[in-house]
């Protein structure tokens, strides 16, 4: 049995407006490190766990002959998974505080790791990186830093894990950390945070170990309530990838007959009814006339709204455009240079390749005209002379575009200057490409 | 200088609605001919009304669909029918007694017979019928341990299969839509959804929900610790007495499979405060279909269940 959850409060009903917003957090580490428990730990004491799945997890342990209960097990999804003891694919779990609302992606970690860390990566504010206290930092450690930081997640928790196998012992954190530390000097790191944790016995995850009255950080899930997210969107440069246009048609209401306009989700700044704007690609400039909503019209629209756009000049804007400011354009270019992770098992990344491209709501044909070099995700050493990028692989390559992209790097921004990669035969994806500075 | 009038960060609520809307959109444009699964069910009634909101002032521009078991409630029924007609939109029914008198397939015996998993050839018929390239279903990740790992797009070959093993990376919120003659996507605008954000976001919005979901009187009998609607498609056993109940449902399925909660919560207000209580899951609650076994759902998934 595990004891009744700590005393965390249960979500309010009545969310506080302006407050509770959403974190999205990956995880990574493999079973070994506890990356299950830990979940199973927060949604347990956060009570995100109901009665009926606990009782089954507490009858599958027991049927097991573990003397515990195994909290890891309510993460296991498929059959599969559960017969194997494996887990197989990017799982999303979901749970809240009077605070924040959390969505976590679960990505195995050793299985399939890179293109399930990307993908979880790839939309998480926050990674939590977990590692064993008696292991130290392992190879695969790094390697998920690494994996994080490519993606751009603005900032990374190590979790040590396992604390009360080392019998709380600060000097082993401390060393653990001091080892990281060194390692991230060598990444692009915005915010780094070192928690100790034992998932297990509930250590420092919702609340302060007394265990380890030394650690004077926050407990892990203080520090997921509070980490200040609303900067790391881009509120600067205003990117709007026109997704849809809406034209009502409806003879019945004359006031609507003319009515045009540009649907999209805000991907980079602040929009507003009377700003002077650029469309893409006629580089032709008009006004906002305003910005609707199925609720009225807005005074401002910013990242992550869907809104619609309506324009005060009649220009011949489609899916696909971009809409920006005159005097803030992204790249409009033909040649991108991106980072490559191959997702696909079936076909290789080749110089010569024929690709599909799809970036915000644009889709085009690609060739890849270079491939510059393999990046080892475990000592970060450039293996060139290479002619193929297979599954799982990381690399630097030229592609050049039958139509120009609307593009930012993604350093810049994570919307307009990440790209999935299909394959034009299968149609299945089979890599994502962060593109890079020019060079 | 100021102090800045917002920190620009939108609510959950807010984040969620607008992603269920770039997710619309995303199928309005790329694909020919989708559809919207509409049960008249609380998560239906979101996602329609978040298609209303993607496509305002215009109509939305796909039809919706029901997969009727013939066993609905018929207050949902009546509810299906007043919301297509305020919207405009098309309904299309696929109907499981047609499938059955069709010899598509045989209805189920025994006491927990339903038509529940039957309405799976009946809503791949239809989308095959119809040449629908992309259907939304309602389906939440937190519903399931199954469903949490399934994509917002999801693709389905030309059975209509989900293989778990081999779904397409989803990164960012760029959607791959491409697809051969015959296959089609599945599509989860409410992926990210919990109970209580569909809850509290049919508060918000004022939206209006199928009776059965507050509390009322009910004949009902009492059947593995559910309490089932007495109704003249489920064979009572003789220790199954009807009695009289103040319940309210929590979901909305088949009469066969769908069970009662007793509660005497009457309001939206009063629904939301005992589901933020609540210790038991929905499904685990209040559905048969799902208490087969540790796989149920996973298994009819792969069959091409919503």
């Amino acid at each position: 049995m595990v004891g009744a959850p700590q005393d965390i409060p249960v979500t309010s009903p009545w969310p506080r407006d302006r407050h509770t917003g959403i974190l999205r957090l990956a995880t990574a580490g493999s079973v070994d490190d506890g990356k299950s428990t830990l979940i199973g730990r927060l949604l347990y004491d956060s009570k995100a766990i109901f009665e009926d799945q606990l009782s089954a997890v507490e009858r599958t342990s027991r049927a097991r002959g573990e003397d515990y209960t195994n909290l890891a097990l309510l993460t296991d999804g498929l059959r599969a998974e559960r017969e194997q003891g494996i887990t197989i694919d990017v799982a999303y779990r979901y749970f809240a505080t009077p605070r924040r609302k959390f969505i976590i992606a679960d990505t195995p970690g050793h299985i399939q790791y890179t293109r399930n860390m990307v993908t979880g990566a790839s939309t998480a504010d926050l990674a939590i990186i977990l590692v064993d206290a008696r292991n130290g930092l392992t190879e695969q450690s790094r390697r998920h830093a690494f994996l994080a930081t490519l993606l751009r997640v603005p900032h990374l928790v190590l979790a040590v894990n396992k604390m009360d196998l080392v019998g709380y012992d600060q000097a082993v954190f401390e060393e653990i950390a001091a080892e990281f530390t060194a390692f991230a000097a060598k990444l692009d790191i915005g915010d780094l945070a070192f928690v100790p944790i034992s998932a297990l016995h509930g250590d420092n995850v919702v609340q302060r170990s007394e265990n380890m009255a030394w650690h004077d950080g926050p407990a892990l899930l203080s520090h997921l309530e509070h980490v200040h997210i609303a900067s790391d969107r881009n509120l600067i440069d205003v990117r709007f990838p026109v997704q849809y246009v809406i034209r009502p048609h409806q003879a019945t209401d004359p006031e609507l007959h003319d009515y045009r306009g540009y649907a999209g989700q805000v991907a980079g700044g602040i929009l507003k009814p009377g700003d002077e704007v650029m469309h893409l690609p006629s580089g032709m400039t008009t006004k906002i006339s305003h910005i609707d909503t199925a609720r009225g019209a807005v005074d401002e629209a910013f990242p992550p709204m869907s809104v619609t756009l309506v324009l005060e000049d009649d220009l011949d804007v489609s899916r696909g455009d971009l809409i920006c400011r005159p005097h803030n354009q992204p790249m409009v270019t033909q040649d991108v240079e991106a980072m490559v992770c191959w997702m696909s098992d079936a076909v290789a990344l080749t110089p010569r390749g024929r690709i599909i491209v799809k970036q915000t709501t644009r889709t085009v044909k690609a060739l890849v005209r270079d491939l510059h070099y393999r990046l080892n995700v475990n000592t970060l050493h450039r293996e060139e002379d290479i002619d193929r990028l297979g599954l799982n692989e990381i690399g630097r390559v030229t592609l050049r575009l039958t139509q120009p992209l609307f593009c930012d790097p993604y350093s810049r921004n994570r919307q307009t200057g990440g790209l999935i990669l299909i394959d034009e035969a299968s149609g299945a994806t089979v890599g994502a490409a962060m593109i890079t500075e020019k060079h | 200088m100021g102090h800045p009038r917002t920190d620009y960060l939108p609510t959950q609520l807010d984040v969620l609605e607008a992603e269920s809307i770039h997710i619309m959109r995303e199928v309005a444009a790329e694909f020919e001919r989708p559809v919207l699964l509409f049960s008249g069910g609380k998560d239906s009634i979101v996602m329609l009304a978040l298609a209303e909101r993607a496509f305002w002032p215009a109509r939305i521009p796909f039809p919706v669909m029901h997969v009727d078991t013939g066993h609905n409630f018929p207050e949902v029924l009546e509810f299906r029918d007043r919301r297509v007609a305020e919207l405009g939109v098309r309904l299309v029914v696929a109907s499981v007694q047609e499938s059955i008198d069709a010899g598509r397939v045989a209805e189920e015996t025994g006491r927990w017979a339903s038509r529940n998993r039957l309405q799976t050839v009946s809503l791949l018929d239809a989308i095959s019928d119809h040449r629908f390239d992309a259907v939304f279903g309602g389906a939440r990740r937190d519903e399931e341990k199954a469903r949490a790992k399934e994509r917002v797009f999801s693709f389905r070959d030309e059975f209509g299969q989900w293989d778990p093993k081999n779904q397409r990376p989803e990164l960012w919120n760029i959607y791959n839509t491409r697809i051969k003659m015959g296959e089609h996507i599945r599509v989860f605008p409410l992926s990210n959804w919990t109970e209580l954000d569909v809850w509290q976001y049919i508060a918000r919005e004022e939206l209006e929900i199928p009776s059965i979901y507050f509390a009322h009187p009910r004949s009902v009998f009492e059947r593995d610790g559910m309490l089932l609607a007495d109704n003249p498609f489920i064979p009572r056993a003789e220790d199954e007495p009807v009695f009289e109940a103040t319940v309210r449902y929590r979901t909305v399925g088949d009469m066969t499979c769908t069970g009662a909660v007793e509660s005497a919560a009457a309001t939206i207000k009063a629904v939301i405060t005992e589901i933020a209580a609540t210790r038991i899951t929905e499904r685990g609650q209040t559905r048969a279909d799902d208490r087969t076994s540790e796989a149920a759902m996973e298994d009819r998934k792969k069959e091409g269940y919503f």
